[in-house]
């Protein structure tokens, strides 16, 4: 049987148990696993409880399972709330200073961390050293990886760890499957190097999770990628200086969720009659309104689809893992720059904060295209009435006048209110439309997984496709999962349902968006797989969900 | 090139935006930066049309919003010279929150609020700067608030830059303009003007009105005391001129100062970094 290890690590708060659980993924994807991470943490800073599953797999998994077959615990409330988890066969890990249990493996963390001169929250390095030594990992590898995650104080660290090390007995030992390492990105951070090489000038943001991380990540990198990231006084300054940035020639984006996105949306309409492009990140969380601010969702599909007041398109799609996130985040820069259109990115915070392996080969699937520029003859017209739809850009500084604007206007962007200037525009604009409905009905548009050859199909879209995927695989079944939403890509969606007879929705909604999206196409879901209490599916409950069906 | 287009003037006749546009004509040509290196960024409002009518690079925003989309335009290319024509119902109500930070980050961007002291465009409401009682279609009964005083809001919020001119001294305008725009930070310029549909006040701003010396520009009590000499009230006379002036970097010099010309992203370098 292909390997296939669970391992769950929770603490308050301010116990690092979020950097252990990295680190722990590092070990594994070392030793050739791959690995997949999803983050439970609360709207709070100290206390409270968070914890990380780590997923180390032979199989190419990016869901978590219900089990563990590790359960390592900072504090007693992670052993309280994850102790039904644990495998029979499973191992829980302790803090012993902490915790009082008859079994498992307990680890003097905070006498070891004491004894060092550490700082409490160095009781994590403890018990990962005591977790490695436990699974037969070797001391020197295990240094390793320490000192390449670990940037402050690695000699304390060190001898933490060493101490913790000596301390534990070894039970079992974890295969080296001796494969080379690849490289793990959260979902923001592959928006954020798509968007780099896709030709990134600016980023604008205001905090708000699960896409603040992309500000942190950005403004931390600034300098590397030679680009401005800029906090403004709230989301409507962000997407009217972004508007700003792209009229005057620079590509922005900018990234938010549910309430800042909705903010947004006279700014989206703007973009639309200027005719400046856009990128906007839009990660949902759960809602209405503030909802639970940390915990993922999937109910903002419809709004975001109608975002913006005028008859307009937008393009927007929804990647399902940091490899898509980040040829996805590149793309649709691009294609906001070719079709000076709005174009959103929709992930939600599993996508956002979960860890996934990076293939590094879709970076050169990426680059910087050229979008259509003024040729410099005669008088410019920033708005010129083109077949394509599309006029070529010029931007303050050329031997041009340049004129945006939000009034209806003529192909000077000088307002105008008679009926024949305003039909002319909106024509103008109903074939760009036309030609970014056929930019994006092409393959790839929809991906079409599992078995092909079923006739029961599950539709999954965003953050499920990890999940879904892995159980489609497991019972046999095709796996529809549409990226490119708007606009649709109806014959690519067709060509996915061949030979389907049965279809089922899977979505983190209460009423169903992408079930009624479909449906509004002319394509019937006949089951609805809805969760809506905010976290994600486990693999086996999901299954056990479908065998029912 | 023709300064201006050929879109009929819709603004009503005696109209203080009048005077502002032929200020700023005559501040385009005399500010000696080539042409296409400005860009005008209008607001939602009567003033806002005045974009129409000059055959100069511009942007008409959205209401409230045109000081951050200036601020974007600034932040792209800093080698722009970016004026913002806006009303005081957007600076005021709509969009003081963009108007203060912009003044707080100190911008290098040149506002210049028209200030009727309403909103004209939708026939005639109360802004944060109209008098108490001042009956408009939406205050039958006079209105119950009291104005603010802008220019003390600009101070308060560290603007670099703070002066008041008035539509009928368009001399004077056009200098305070020059200067505004000259000025490598925020830059504050109020015009006082005459609504003459809906909030005529030209007679009591002729007669007010005085340009006022000031020899410390950098004194923040000195320009305290010419902006609460008229408190957007019946009482005292209108000083106009600079208040206050001070240097200090700019936000989109300092936003850039890392940026290099050679742009060579190496995102596989980085992932290592990352990894």
């Amino acid at each position: 049987m292909k390997k296939d290890y669970s391992i769950i690590i929770g603490g308050a708060a301010g116990q690092g148990s979020r950097k252990a659980g990295l680190i722990i993924a590092k070990i594994f994807n070392n030793l050739g696993y791959n690995i997949f991470i999803s983050e439970d943490y609360q709207s709070l800073i100290k206390g409270g409880h968070n914890f990380s599953i780590i997923r180390a797999s032979q199989n190419k998994n990016s869901a978590v399972s219900k089990y563990a077959d590790f359960l390592l615990a900072l504090d007693e409330g992670t052993i309280r709330k994850h102790e039904k988890s644990l495998k029979k066969d499973g191992l829980l890990i302790f803090n012993e200073d902490k915790i009082k249990r008859n079994k498992g493996v307990g680890i003097k963390a905070d006498c070891i961390v004491k004894d060092s001169c550490g700082i409490p929250i160095m009781c994590n390095i403890a018990l990962i050293a005591g977790f490695s030594k436990l699974i037969g990992i070797d001391w020197k590898f295990l240094e390793n990886v320490l000192k390449k995650e670990i940037t402050k104080e690695i000699d304390k660290n060190l001898e933490i760890a060493k101490k913790a090390y000596k301390g534990t007995e070894n039970l079992i030992k974890i295969d080296n499957l001796k494969i080379k390492p690849s490289y793990l990105l959260t979902g923001n951070e592959a928006v954020a190097l798509g968007a780099v090489k896709a030709g990134l000038d600016i980023y604008y943001a205001y905090p708000m999770t699960p896409a603040t991380s992309i500000l942190h990540y950005l403004a931390e990198k600034e300098r590397d990628f030679n680009i401005k990231v800029v906090q403004l006084e709230n989301e409507i300054s962000v997407i009217n200086a972004s508007i700003g940035s792209s009229f005057a020639g620079k590509r922005s984006m900018v990234g938010t969720s549910g309430g800042g996105f909705a903010l947004m949306t006279e700014g989206i309409s703007l973009a639309a009659q200027a005719e400046t492009p856009i990128l906007i990140i839009s990660s949902q969380r759960s809602g209405p309104a503030t909802g639970v601010p940390t915990y993922s969702g999937q109910s903002d599909l419809l709004f975001t689809l109608n975002s913006g007041h005028g008859d307009f398109l937008r393009f927007v799609a929804t990647p399902g893992d940091v490899n898509e996130a980040y040829y996805w985040s590149g793309k649709l820069l691009n294609l906001a720059w070719k079709y000076q259109s709005p174009a959103i990115l929709l992930i939600d915070k599993d996508l956002s904060e979960s860890t996934f392996e990076f293939d590094d080969k879709i970076i050169n699937k990426v680059k910087k295209e050229n979008p259509l520029l003024w040729k410099g003859n005669g008088n410019y017209a920033r708005y010129e009435n083109t077949k394509s739809g599309i006029s070529p850009m010029a931007f303050p500084g050329e031997k041009a006048v340049v004129k945006g604007t939000s009034y209806e206007h003529d192909v000077y962007g000088l307002s105008v209110e008679d009926e024949d200037s305003i039909v002319l525009m909106q024509e103008k604009r109903l074939r760009k439309f036309k030609e970014m409905e056929k930019e994006v009905d092409i393959a790839g548009a929809v991906n079409v997984l599992g078995n092909k050859k079923s006739k029961k199909a599950i539709i999954a879209w965003g953050s499920t496709k990890g999940v879904a995927l892995e159980v489609a695989e497991k019972l046999g079944l095709k796996l529809i999962q549409p990226i490119v939403i708007q606009p649709f890509p109806i014959k690519q969606f067709k060509l996915a349902m061949k030979g389907v007879d049965k279809l089922i929705s899977i979505e983190y909604s209460a009423i169903g968006q992408m079930e009624k999206l479909l449906q509004s196409y002319g394509i019937k879901v006949d089951k609805s797989i809805l969760k809506y209490d905010m976290r994600a599916f486990k693999v086996e409950d999901l299954e056990k969900k479908l065998r029912n069906i | 090139m023709k300064l201006e287009t050929n879109i009929i003037n819709t603004w009503c006749p005696g109209c203080g935006n009048f005077g502002i546009l032929q200020a700023i004509k005559l501040v385009i040509n005399e500010l000696g930066c080539p042409k296409e290196n400005i860009v005008l960024v209008s607001d939602i409002g009567c003033n806002s049309k005045i974009v129409d009518y000059l055959n100069i690079n511009s942007f008409y925003s959205l209401h409230g919003r045109s000081i951050a989309t200036a601020l974007g335009i600034k932040l792209a290319n800093p080698e722009l010279k970016v004026i913002v024509f806006i009303g005081d119902g957007a600076a005021l109500d709509e969009g003081i929150s963009h108007l203060i930070h912009a003044a707080k980050r100190n911008s290098n961007i040149t506002v210049i609020m028209h200030n009727n002291r309403l909103f004209a465009l939708t026939t005639g409401q109360f802004t944060a700067v109209s008098p108490k009682d001042m009956k408009g279609k939406s205050t039958p009964y006079g209105s119950i608030e009291n104005p603010i005083n802008p220019l003390e809001l600009m101070l308060s919020s560290n603007a670099t830059f703070i002066s008041r001119g008035y539509s009928s001294k368009i001399d004077h305008l056009k200098k305070l303009i020059i200067d505004g725009v000259n000025h490598q930070g925020f830059s504050f310029i109020e015009v006082m003007q005459p609504c003459i549909s809906f909030f005529n006040n030209i007679k009591f701003l002729n007669e007010r009105c005085y340009e006022a010396k000031n020899e410390k520009l950098d004194s923040k009590e000195k320009a305290m005391s010419l902006i609460k000499e008229w408190n957007y009230d019946e009482k005292g006379k209108i000083p106009l001129g600079v208040f206050y002036k001070i240097n200090k970097p700019n936000f989109e010099a300092e936003a850039s100062k890392h940026i290099t010309k050679d742009k060579k992203i190496n995102n596989l370098k980085c992932l290592k970094i990352h990894s």
